[in-house]
């Protein structure tokens, strides 16, 4: 279990340099380094089919993330309500992780879960389903209107950026801004 | 209970970033580790200490597989994810387009 340790802290620190440092691209460099670690992990703990999607998952919010960086470093001035804003922020990340931590005390042990609800999924999976994959057949089978529902989530957040990216119609806008600018 | 702890600091870790930060690449980058600390911790409570991953072979017993509920949550998550974050960085595109800038405390003019 060392190497699971390991593979935490390492995410954590991609993490703090991911919102520290300065420059756009290198936080998103930092953050794909987060999540080829977080994928890795998941191979550890005996997930392939969630360590495969988080690997192709990863690399496309990668791709996406650079495209909207390239070229666009802009340099940021500190402004005068620096310590309130830093104060307020740790704050309320104190209360958060205190909560939590008194919650994950009535989780059960590391290694060892519940599984009442999977039970019957391991025990009947093969003979109802016939898939001998039990995570296919609780996606495919006993859980398909969950799949559904992704589906409608992902076709909507898709329609919304065809909405926002399409360039037809909008040239007159554009136009107007750049002469404001002038 | 320690692996657990790690977890929630990487959550707050992405929280702090959401909080504090200014450049809107940097606000989705918070939420995304955010998200990612949210998987995380629903594999973490599937795993079985000695566990196999919950793939039927021949002569294999099924009691100490690891739990397949939060494998197949969080693959539906992981997807939603995908597309929320695509949808962010299109807005974030266009207001850099219409603004010229990431930062949130000069984008005034939201009227439209």
């Amino acid at each position: 279990m060392i190497e699971l340790y390991i593979l935490l802290i390492f995410m954590i620190i991609g993490a703090i340099i991911a919102i520290q440092v300065k420059d756009l691209l290198s936080s998103v460099v930092a953050v794909g380094a987060v999540g080829l670690g977080l994928s890795i992990v998941f191979l550890i703990l005996k997930a392939p089919d969630v360590a495969i999607t988080q690997l192709v998952v990863e690399i496309l919010a990668l791709i996406i993330l650079i495209r909207a960086t390239l070229k666009k470093d802009l340099p940021f001035s500190p402004t005068g309500r620096w310590f309130l804003n830093t104060l307020i922020a740790i704050v309320f990340v104190g209360t958060f992780l205190t909560v939590a931590c008194k919650a994950i005390t009535d989780l059960p042990q590391f290694g060892y879960p519940a599984m009442r609800v999977a039970k019957i999924y391991l025990e009947k999976g093969l003979p109802m389903t016939g898939a001998t994959n039990l995570v296919s057949s609780v996606i495919l089978d006993f859980r398909a209107y969950d799949t559904l529902g992704e589906a409608t989530v992902l076709f909507t957040a898709v329609i919304g950026v065809l909405t926002l990216v399409r360039k037809v119609g909008r040239k007159k806008e554009g136009k107007t801004i750049k002469e404001e600018d002038e | 209970m320690i692996i657990y702890f790690l977890c929630l600091v990487l959550f707050a870790i992405g929280l702090y970033c959401v909080l504090r930060k200014r450049n809107i690449i940097k606000i989705i980058v918070g939420i995304i580790i955010s998200e990612y600390a949210a998987n995380l911790f629903f594999i973490l409570t599937a795993y079985r200490i000695g566990g196999r991953a919950p793939i039927f072979q021949e002569g294999v017993d099924i009691t100490n597989m690891v739990d397949p509920l939060p494998h197949a949550l969080v693959l539906t998550a992981i997807v939603i994810g995908l597309a929320t974050t695509a949808l962010l960085v299109a807005i974030a595109m266009r207001i850099y387009e219409k603004y010229g800038t990431f930062d949130i405390t000069k984008i005034r003019e939201l009227n439209g």
